[in-house]
């Protein structure tokens, strides 16, 4: 039994580390929002069968809280921003996809080579769990660093959130006031994003970050 | 009676909602200031009463002098923000609306701030950092202008990334004393974390401070994390700027310091000091060569607060009683001279209409309090006697000779750099000739003149309670 609810707990984690790689080569936002809401969906079933095996009822929370604030409500907030800034066509990546996709192979060659040895001592589920998160973040991260365009590195953000919460959830009973808080610092995170777009909106009729750069002008 | 340390945190979180329900802003202003002094009251109440350390909160040695410089501080910042806002209002910048909302900021960024200091919960401090993170940026955007936005963006993406690592290695912390301390709420509680460090797992420890120096190191400003500090602070409201240097970059480097002591407590763990030396001296370098090129005003004074932050963080890595003694010297003093120039500078770059250090000239002839407080304060943070930053260092100097000559080296070469930059622009603002409008300014003196006196007395005569303090809490850092 401890074999197969191994299995299934490090399928969910690697499936959330495939469905970041997903992330890396969409083109549309419309399309990258839709991975963002299948990432958090992967990431309620990871945290439920956690919940599950290590019996532990909160992290049903954290994990309905992943559902329905990140699965659903975010992406679809995100969507209408994206279709009222009329942005729902290309996005410019930095870099090419190819490059971005073997430097996201590169970080999760990194993380596993950095977590296992040093978390041996830890049961295994937290150990792969710890590992494969630290992938998340740091594909998470990546995405950031390579997109140029506001939403997307919002939805990088998320995803690098997403990934943090893996890892407080296969941390075996982590107080619940971490999970809450994460789940909280989404919402105001987001509801910052949200004024920003707008504001942004107003200004520049674009939410390309680049864009934010060529105002800068003579300043040094 | 009650708590002291419960007022800290409650008349900052009051006061928050009140001013969100005000709409008048001279109201709003006062109350402000108020409030800010009441927490101040509290915070001195602190040294006087202390709770017992609960599962939550711990008022010790180590918080305690940065629970009543962050009152201070941010006391005199109010004061300071009622003079500036008022003018901000008159020039049409700022509107009434704007004003609510940036002083319901003001009081939740402090609550955040202390609610950090006083967090004996890893969890809750890393809550209360991103908090008072996150008003912050709200502040930051507040004129809404391009450039405004773009710095609070800029803010926002690395502040976030920063405080998503910071977390990181706090779940890592938390693996490492699960075996050792329990399941369950007992192993985040940071006095207990620091009573079993020794049996924690060392190499899940020095990986989680790897993570936690990157993430909290990208709020203190550390190169190459530093890329969102200038703008913010050049971008923002003036009080903000102080606030900023005087007091978010200190709270992020005591998260860390609280980090390193766990680090300390463990034998096998590796060694906090190379990396945080070898860090700060890279900052210091580098903001020392990025001073020459600034053109803003606030920006030039930004890169130094980053330059000071690799001294402080470069002290703390030296450690030993001297090196701890230094960087805990070198942050107070910090915080109250560089707050003091921002004072002076806000309401210069208010007279002026522009941060533009090439259309600001001659201000000891035209405003002599301001310019030559302005004079005092810069010859203070680049390190001349008699004043206090002089003396922390010194000491930080003499200290890294005494252990690595070739390290010192090049904190010196640093110190110069920023040394010849600072002066350069400093004769220019200051002497040069006059430029800009003229008008006289309705300035709020006292608290730019209160920092100053306090950064002289230090430099001329620490009162011997003080430096036995000091000494102890150097002796608790390892």
């Amino acid at each position: 039994m401890h074999g197969l609810s191994f299995d299934i707990a490090h399928m969910l984690a690697g499936s959330l580390v495939l469905v970041s790689f997903l992330m890396l080569y969409q083109v549309r936002l419309t399309a990258l929002l839709h991975v963002l809401a299948l990432h958090a969906l992967v990431l309620a079933a990871s945290v439920a069968w956690q919940a599950h095996i290590q019996d532990a009822p909160h992290l049903y929370v954290t994990a309905a809280m992943a559902l329905g604030f990140k699965a659903l409500l975010i992406p679809w907030a995100l969507r209408r921003i994206v279709f009222r800034l009329g942005i729902h066509r290309e996005i410019e990546t930095v870099g090419g996809i190819g490059l971005t996709m073997l430097g996201g192979m590169a970080l999760v060659a990194l993380s596993l080579q950095v977590m296992l040895p040093v978390t041996a001592m830890s049961d295994p589920v937290a150990r792969e769990d710890i590992a494969l998160a630290l992938s998340v973040v740091l594909i998470g991260l990546l995405m950031m660093v390579t997109r140029r365009n506001a939403v997307s590195q919002v939805v990088g953000f998320l995803s690098l959130e997403n990934g943090i919460i893996l890892a407080a959830t296969g941390a075996r009973g982590m107080p619940l006031v971490v999970e809450i808080s994460v789940a909280f610092s989404v919402l105001i995170a987001f509801i910052v994003v949200g004024i920003f777009l707008f504001r942004i909106r107003e200004r520049f009729d674009t939410v390309d970050v680049g864009a934010l750069d060529e105002v800068r002008g003579g300043r040094a | 009676m009650i708590d002291p340390v419960v007022l800290v945190l409650l008349i900052p979180l009051a006061a928050t909602a009140l001013l969100a329900a005000i709409p008048n802003y001279r109201l709003g202003a006062a109350l402000n200031a108020a409030a800010c002094l009441a927490t101040f009251g509290a915070s001195v109440g602190l040294l006087l009463h202390r709770p017992a350390a609960g599962a939550y909160l711990l008022v010790d040695d180590l918080n305690v002098v940065f629970v009543v410089l962050n009152g201070f501080v941010a006391a005199t910042t109010s004061l300071f923000s009622a003079s500036y806002v008022g003018h901000e209002l008159a020039t049409g910048r700022l509107t009434p609306r704007h004003l609510r909302f940036y002083h319901a900021m003001f009081q939740l960024m402090l609550f955040g701030m202390n609610l950090a200091l006083v967090a004996n919960n890893i969890g809750l401090m890393w809550v209360a950092v991103e908090l008072a993170t996150l008003t912050t940026v709200l502040m930051v955007g507040l004129y809404r202008t391009p450039e405004a936005l773009e710095a609070a963006w800029k803010y926002f993406i690395l502040g976030s990334v920063g405080i998503a690592l910071a977390l990181f290695g706090t779940i890592l912390v938390y693996l490492a004393a699960r075996p050792v301390v329990g399941e369950g709420l007992d192993a985040m509680v940071w006095t207990t974390l620091l009573a079993h460090a020794r049996d924690f797992d060392a190499p899940l420890l020095n990986i989680a401070f790897v993570f936690l120096l990157l993430g909290y190191g990208t709020k203190v400003g550390l190169v190459p994390l530093h890329a969102w500090l200038p703008d913010a602070h050049a971008e923002g409201p003036t009080p903000i700027s102080a606030v900023l240097s005087g007091l978010l970059l200190n709270v992020a480097l005591y998260a860390l310091l609280r980090f390193k002591m766990l680090l300390a407590a463990n034998p096998l763990a590796l060694a906090p000091g190379p990396l945080m030396i070898a860090l700060g001296l890279l900052t210091v370098l580098f903001a020392g060569v990025m001073l020459y090129r600034r053109r803003d005003v606030k920006r030039l004074f930004a890169y130094s607060s980053i330059e000071h932050m690799g001294i402080i963080v470069f002290a703390f890595g030296l450690a030993g009683p001297i090196g701890n003694f230094a960087g805990l010297l070198q942050m107070a003093m910090h915080s109250l001279t560089k707050s003091a120039i921002f004072f002076s500078v806000g309401h210069l770059a208010q007279v002026k209409g522009t941060q533009r250090i090439a259309e600001i000239g001659g201000v000891t002839e035209t405003h002599p309090l301001l310019g030559w407080g302005l004079v005092a304060g810069v010859s203070a943070i680049v390190g001349l006697p008699p004043f206090g930053v002089f003396a922390a260092e010194f000491l930080v100097v003499t200290s890294a000779f005494a252990q690595h000559p070739l390290l010192a080296v090049g904190l010196v070469v640093g110190l110069l750099l920023a040394f010849g930059a600072l002066l350069l622009r400093l004769t220019q603002v200051a002497f040069g000739a006059v430029r800009g409008p003229l008008q006289p300014v309705r300035a709020s003196h006292l608290p730019m003149l209160a920092h100053l006196a306090l950064v002289l007395v230090a430099g001329v005569w620490l009162p011997p309670p003080m430096v036995a303090w000091f000494q102890h809490v150097a002796e608790l850092l390892g």
